[in-house]
């Protein structure tokens, strides 16, 4: 980590050009279904399948679960999304948007054998978007860049702390 | 990770180090602007973002203004005219403690203790099954049973317990003793402790029960179809009149939100010129194709035969012919008076076209050879030629392929079931300039409305599309569901009590039981079949179908 930012202005420039697209990927799912008074979640955990759907079905059971899960993915994803893209709190951006996305990845897993109520834009097999998508993240966890507000904030932090 | 950064020393890390070097000899100042100009690169991103979601959103609202101010339709749901319930307690009976019977108890609020218990067992194994919790908070209509009627002596017993479970409780509570069980419908209309009754009998009681009731001015919820026969209809209307009673045919559909949000979007003329509308029965299993289970207790001991045949031709004693009567023309009007009715009310109730001017159609038994003489694949045509339009019903018991009740006009198309959507024809002469212009997508509903939802949109929800369709959407969010059976009895009950007419009334009733028997003695007969307007009778009937046309009934005194 000492090291993140021994990087060629390439590898550099591509990490963060990476992590603003999927943080502007993030940020336009999460203000779509905010501004939608209807959206929400339970038709999409209903549709869950495979191993992990009696977890993501019971999530509709009650109102108040189902409330609070649609509460935290429409701001969850808008979070993440802007933490992506100003590289603020990214660490924490980046892992609750790998967590986001193994979740969304295991509720509907592109298994042989499953179907589901909306069909696929591509063809899928094990590996789907939503897994490519974990794994930049992944990368990104491992290669950090200084670029982003964080650097800002890290020496008020270290003011803050050394007070 | 920290040998691979020490492997590549080059490029920006080489820039690190260089400038590390000069870091201690560069002021501080310059050293900030730098590190600020780093952590704020992406920031302008964020307004490239900003731009574009506000150029998007407003192509967005633009279109479905556009779409808005063409079709004119609201999304909030259509204002029923339900009330809380009041008035006195009215006292029912019950004719006919079948399969249907004892849905309609519970629409109305009786379920036999022993059923509580299963929904009650079947809600803790599975917390999505929901039938307990709808059934224990479904809306108390302040009503009794009093009097029930059935011709086997297991179903009268369980209709007896049923009436007497006022408190919705399983098995074990006492339960109270006003009910009495009539081994004739006769009797029970001539008790002078019921107000009302419900008719579950099979199709070729109806009519006969329905005038019972009238002549003791009883009002009758009366299950589909109205009349087995035409005289029947004729008399069933004449008598229901004078008697004034409230009459409700059981087409619960009548109370089915999206149904009268159609209404609403073909009054709006959404559709443009309405030329062809197709409904469907799509079928495949034996339950599904009547046949029913056969209690292993009947016998001819607990099952009164004789008026079990009533009016139909004689037949002797036949558990098949009892529990699955449908499958019989002696009993029934087959797939035309147990499944297309529904369809004719519900297109009945949207456009208003009542009996048609002709009548054809055909069938047969093409799957289920089992010994019954009623079709299971049939097409039955309907023609109004006096609003240039066709009704389709096509028919099977043997394909689930889902095809659905479409309503056809120039301008557009509307899918209808639990929810419904508009599609505007590719065609179309009124939305021309907006497809042209790319404003309406023909494969896009330009309207849709999904039950129990405040705002269904157009535009963004294709994915949400795929959910209504399946029926996944909204089932569990905020409010609860509601059986239309238990609107529909609820409806009957307001008219009782405020004097007003039900939603499928005695006139909505003989065009049903009319426009049924012109399409069953068409297939039948194999001939087109006509109506006369004004002298409302069948034109040209001949040969006569004799069992259509009368009825065993000795003397046939309620034919006037």
């Amino acid at each position: 980590m000492k090291r993140s930012c021994d990087y060629t202005l390439g590898q550099t420039s591509f990490l963060v050009t990476l992590r603003t697209l999927i943080g502007w990927h993030f940020l336009y799912e999460g203000l779509v279904k905010l501004t939608n008074p209807d959206w929400s979640s339970a038709a999409y955990l209903l549709d869950s399948k495979g191993f992990m759907s009696g977890f993501f079905h019971s999530l509709t059971y009650k109102p108040s679960v189902l409330h609070t899960v649609d509460f935290l993915n429409e701001w969850g994803l808008v979070l993440i999304g802007l933490g992506l893209i100003l590289g603020l709190f990214t660490r924490l951006s980046i892992f609750s948007g790998i967590v986001l996305l193994a979740l969304y990845y295991l509720s509907h897993p592109p298994f042989p054998g499953l179907v589901f109520s909306v069909p696929a834009e591509g063809s899928y097999m094990i590996v789907n978007k939503t897994l490519i998508e974990l794994a930049a993240l992944l990368v990104l966890y491992v290669f950090p860049t200084r670029i982003g507000l964080d650097a800002l904030l890290a020496p008020l932090f270290k003011k803050k702390s050394q007070r | 990770m920290e040998e691979k950064d020490q492997k590549n020393p080059a490029g920006e890390g080489q820039e690190n180090k260089e400038t590390g070097k000069e870091k201690e000899t560069l002021s501080g100042k310059q050293m900030k602007r730098r590190d600020i100009l780093k952590s704020l690169a992406t920031v302008p991103v964020l307004g490239v973002f900003a731009w574009g979601y506000y150029k998007k959103r407003r192509y967005d609202q633009l279109i479905k203004k556009v779409i808005r101010d063409e079709v004119g339709m609201e999304y909030a749901p259509p204002v029923m005219s339900s009330t809380p319930v009041s008035g006195k307690q009215l006292r029912l009976g019950i004719v006919g403690f079948g399969i249907r019977g004892p849905q309609l108890m519970q629409a109305a609020g009786f379920l036999h203790p022993a059923k509580i218990d299963k929904l009650r067992e079947a809600a803790e194994k599975n917390p999505r099954d929901k039938r307990y919790q709808e059934f224990m908070e479904q809306e108390d209509l302040n009503i009794v049973f009093n009097g029930v009627c059935d011709v086997f002596d297991i179903h009268a017993q369980e209709a007896m317990e049923t009436a007497a479970n006022i408190k919705r409780q399983g098995t074990g509570a006492k339960l109270p003793d006003n009910v009495k069980r009539y081994r004739t419908y006769q009797e029970m209309m001539a008790a002078d402790d019921i107000d009302a009754v419900i008719i579950a009998a099979p199709d070729h009681w109806h009519a006969p029960i329905t005038i019972e009731a009238a002549r003791h001015g009883k009002h009758v919820y009366c299950e589909k179809p109205m009349t087995w026969t035409l005289p029947e209809a004729y008399a069933v209307r004449r008598e229901v009149k004078k008697a004034g009673i409230a009459f409700q045919l059981g087409h619960q559909g009548r109370e089915t939100e999206s149904y009268i949000k159609a209404k609403e979007a073909v009054e709006k003329n959404l559709l443009g010129k309405i030329n062809l509308i197709e409904v469907t029965t799509n079928r495949n299993d034996p339950n599904g194709a009547w046949v029913y289970p056969i209690h292993p207790k009947a016998s001819p001991k607990n099952i009164d035969w004789k008026q079990f045949i009533g009016q139909a031709p004689w037949h002797d004693f036949d558990l098949k012919r009892f529990f699955r009567w449908r499958c019989w023309w002696d009993y029934s009007t087959g797939l035309s008076g147990d499944l297309f009715t529904h369809e004719f009310d519900a297109i009945n109730q949207i456009l208003e076209m009542g009996i048609p001017q002709y009548a054809s159609g055909s069938g047969g038994i093409y799957y289920f050879q089992d010994g019954r003489t009623v079709y299971d694949v049939q097409q039955e045509i309907f023609e109004y030629p006096d609003r240039d339009m066709t009704l389709l019903y096509s028919a099977t018991l043997a394909s689930s392929k889902n095809r659905g009740k479409v309503i056809m006009g120039h301008d557009g198309y509307m899918d209808l079931g639990s929810t419904l959507n508009v599609y505007a024809d590719r065609r179309s002469d009124r939305y021309k300039k907006l497809i042209e212009n790319g404003d309406i997508k023909p494969d896009v509903p330009i309207y849709s409305y999904v039950p129990g939802r405040k705002n269904p949109d157009a535009i963004t929800t294709a994915t949400e599309q795929y959910f209504a369709g399946r029926g996944l959407l909204y089932t569990y969010r905020g409010g609860k569901r509601v059986n239309t059976t238990h609107l529909h009895i609820k409806n009957w009950l307001e008219a009782i009590r405020k004097k007003t007419q039900p939603s499928c009334n005695i006139d909505r009733g003989f065009e049903e039981a009319i426009t049924n028997l012109m399409g069953v003695i068409a297939m039948r007969e194999g001939k087109r079949v006509e109506w006369d307007y004004d002298k409302e009778q069948i034109v040209d009937l001949k040969p006569v179908p004799e069992k259509l046309q009368e009825t065993n009934l000795k003397p046939i005194e309620y034919l006037g």
